[in-house]
């Protein structure tokens, strides 16, 4: 089928355009987009597919020939993403139902979600610069509504900083589309690629090189890299669990994923400044972020800081670009999402529990709620990488691309991080689930066997995504060649 | 608080409207050759409801326009997705368009394009999406 790459867009577009009309039904909204969401997932899994027997997969969107037209593109790394998307959004869908409140899902909760998709989908698989930024804004101007949506203080607080910030920055990305277009003449990313190859013949002009850096502050703003990161904190602290582990699975994801789609197709020719500059910013953003997940006594802040740490630890694979370290930084990329997801969906079981996210206001959970007490400890085990689950093989890979890269500070940066990252987890497994055993306000209330359902899911896939490494990595590889040799891409697209 | 009398207002109205919806009607057709289309379009069908504001109240207007907005901008993005989705019934890429000349008894021959109902569900949702943001401002207290 022709139009197989556009499906995981459409089906939440039509989605959340349906939605609308059911805004006060909340079961008929419930059934639709739970409906929609597993289509969404069988149609990703097709594409994976697809992508793995046939290739990268292009459609000319409108008939229109490659670099005039919009370009929908489908490597392993976007299809992947969306399958990883798509299950992220079906899990986050399950934990809405009993956690979101009736006053939200009245308030269109569930389209603005399908929207959100849509954006995040849209940007993955777009092969054109200026339509990334139209899905980048579809993207947050839903994210917008789910973080102010229910309107408490602290949301509305929130917002308008998160607002302000991503109002600034996608100006930039205007800004810096139109310096690029200006010198390359071209929006589609694989026709730009190839200009950008013909003027650097003999080294990168000094105008593409600021243009790189102006890529990586616009999309560091959004994806949280040092010291870009200051916003993130704080908002993310203010949504409800479900979309706050929307926000901190996908959104920041999605900005890494920028990065490594325009570094490694456009901007690779500078490997001295702009992917140094890379390489130091991801570096600082770990360090910052442990600093930040040890220094905390509160379980959300925490989990927030940890996506710092995983952010820079992407973009350090991504930055010594060499094969083993983009597969490492493809893999760590996939399990970070899943992970991420399954932690912040755990924290707001403990919120519900204990009434408090302050750690030190509780204990001794693991008496009566072994459920939770042991699907965090194998996710917290998985965040930091031990060997079998899935954090393992992408930090072996990504360390292992760092020495070949004889970049070793790096390497031992990383390293050292998942020992910091696992006493920062470990910090809310001893002293929220081991101690004294007390009883909190409003605890019996708390639907914790549904909840907990789209954690375990998304754990026992991380687990399944460590120990099944040897039979996910052939695509993992397909992905990280596409990143590694552009040209591959370039003839995908452009059918030469 | 009573009401002061608008009698020039009211009466101008009455002429103006008219012209205005005419001419954002015209504007949204000429969209293909002229410059024109549907947000232009749209925004001045708003921009007609809300000098109907300016002149009555919110729940005038609603009794003359009887219609919710919310749905107005959900059933654009229908159109609009479903245009561009027709074409995977046809095992076309995505969007694609079609035209065709048409002979009409007093038009004449005109093209119609699939492209104009894109159009058409723009239109509705720059309506829709307006009218939405100033009636939710207006009744706020």
């Amino acid at each position: 089928m022709t139009n197989l790459i556009v499906l995981p867009i459409l089906i939440p577009l039509l989605t959340g355009a349906i939605l609308i009309f059911l805004n006060k039904k909340i079961v008929a909204q419930r059934i639709v987009a739970v409906f929609s969401s597993i289509l969404t997932m069988i149609a990703a899994l097709f594409i994976v597919q697809k992508v793995h027997n046939e290739g990268i997969q292009s459609l000319n969107i409108s008939s229109w020939e490659a670099p005039f037209g919009i370009t929908l593109v489908s490597d392993m790394l976007s299809a992947l993403l969306i399958l990883t998307t798509s299950i992220i959004a079906f899990c986050c869908l399950l934990y809405s139902f009993k956690s979101i409140g009736e006053e939200r899902e009245k308030h269109y909760y569930y389209s603005v979600f399908n929207f959100l998709l849509v954006g995040v989908n849209g940007a993955f698989t777009t092969g054109d610069i200026f339509n990334l930024f139209v899905f980048f804004e579809v993207m947050l101007m839903s994210s917008y509504v789910l973080l102010v949506l229910g309107g408490t203080k602290i949301q509305l607080r929130e917002s308008i900083k998160y607002l302000l910030v991503n109002v600034i920055s996608s100006a930039l990305f205007v800004i810096a589309v139109a310096f690029l277009y200006s010198v390359v003449g071209t929006l589609t990313m694989a026709h730009i690629s190839e200009r950008v190859s013909q003027i650097s013949a003999d080294g990168m002009p000094g105008i593409l090189t600021v243009i790189a850096v102006m890529f990586l502050i616009v999309f560091g703003l959004k994806g949280a890299i040092f010291p870009l990161y200051f916003w993130m904190p704080g908002s993310y602290y203010a949504p409800p669990a479900p979309v706050l582990a929307l926000f901190g699975a996908l959104l920041t994801k999605v900005g890494v994923y920028s990065i490594t789609r325009t570094y490694t197709l456009f901007f690779y020719h500078d490997k001295g400044f702009a992917f140094q500059l890379l390489s130091i910013l991801a570096i600082l953003s770990i360090v910052v972020g442990v600093i930040g997940a040890i220094a905390y006594w509160d379980v959300k802040k925490i989990i927030i800081y940890n996506i710092i740490v995983a952010v820079g630890v992407i973009l350090y694979g991504v930055s010594v670009m060499n094969p083993a370290s983009i597969k490492g930084a493809v893999y760590y990329l996939i399990h970070d999402m899943i992970i991420k997801a399954a932690l912040f969906f755990l924290v707001g079981i403990i919120i519900n529990l204990t009434g408090s996210a302050n750690l030190k206001k509780m204990s001794g959970l693991i008496g009566r709620y072994p459920g939770v007490g042991w699907t965090f400890f194998i996710a917290s085990l998985a965040l930091a990488g031990i060997p079998p689950l899935s954090g393992f093989v992408g930090k072996l890979l990504i360390v292992q691309g760092g020495f070949e890269g004889k970049s070793f500070f790096g390497a031992a940066i990383v390293l050292m991080s998942s020992l910091l990252v696992l006493f920062s987890v470990m910090k809310i497994f001893i002293n929220g689930f081991w101690g004294q055993n007390q009883t909190y306000e409003g605890e019996e209330k708390a639907p914790v066997k549904w909840l907990l359902i789209a954690p375990v899911i998304l754990v026992a896939i991380s687990a399944l995504y460590g120990v099944n490494s040897e039979a996910i990595l052939p695509y993992i590889a397909q992905a990280a060649d596409t990143l590694v040799d552009p040209q591959i891409y370039i003839e995908a697209v452009l059918k030469e | 608080m009573k009401k002061t009398n608008n009698i020039i207002l009211e009466t101008s109205l009455k002429a103006l409207l008219f012209f205005i919806v005419l001419y954002s009607v015209y504007i949204f057709t000429a969209g293909h050759y002229y410059p024109g289309g549907g947000f232009i379009g749209g925004l001045m069908t708003a921009g007609a409801i809300v000098l109907l504001l300016i002149t009555y109240d919110i729940k005038t207007v609603q009794r003359i326009l009887p219609v919710n907005y919310r749905i107005i901008t959900a059933i654009g993005l229908l159109l609009a997705i479903g245009t561009s989705a027709s074409s995977l019934l046809f095992h076309v890429p995505f969007l694609t368009h079609r035209f065709t000349h048409v002979e009409l008894p007093v038009l004449g021959e005109i093209s119609l394009h699939t492209a104009t109902l894109f159009d058409l569900g723009v239109y509705f949702v720059v309506v829709g999406v307006t009218m939405t943001i100033i009636q939710t401002i207006g009744e706020d207290e």
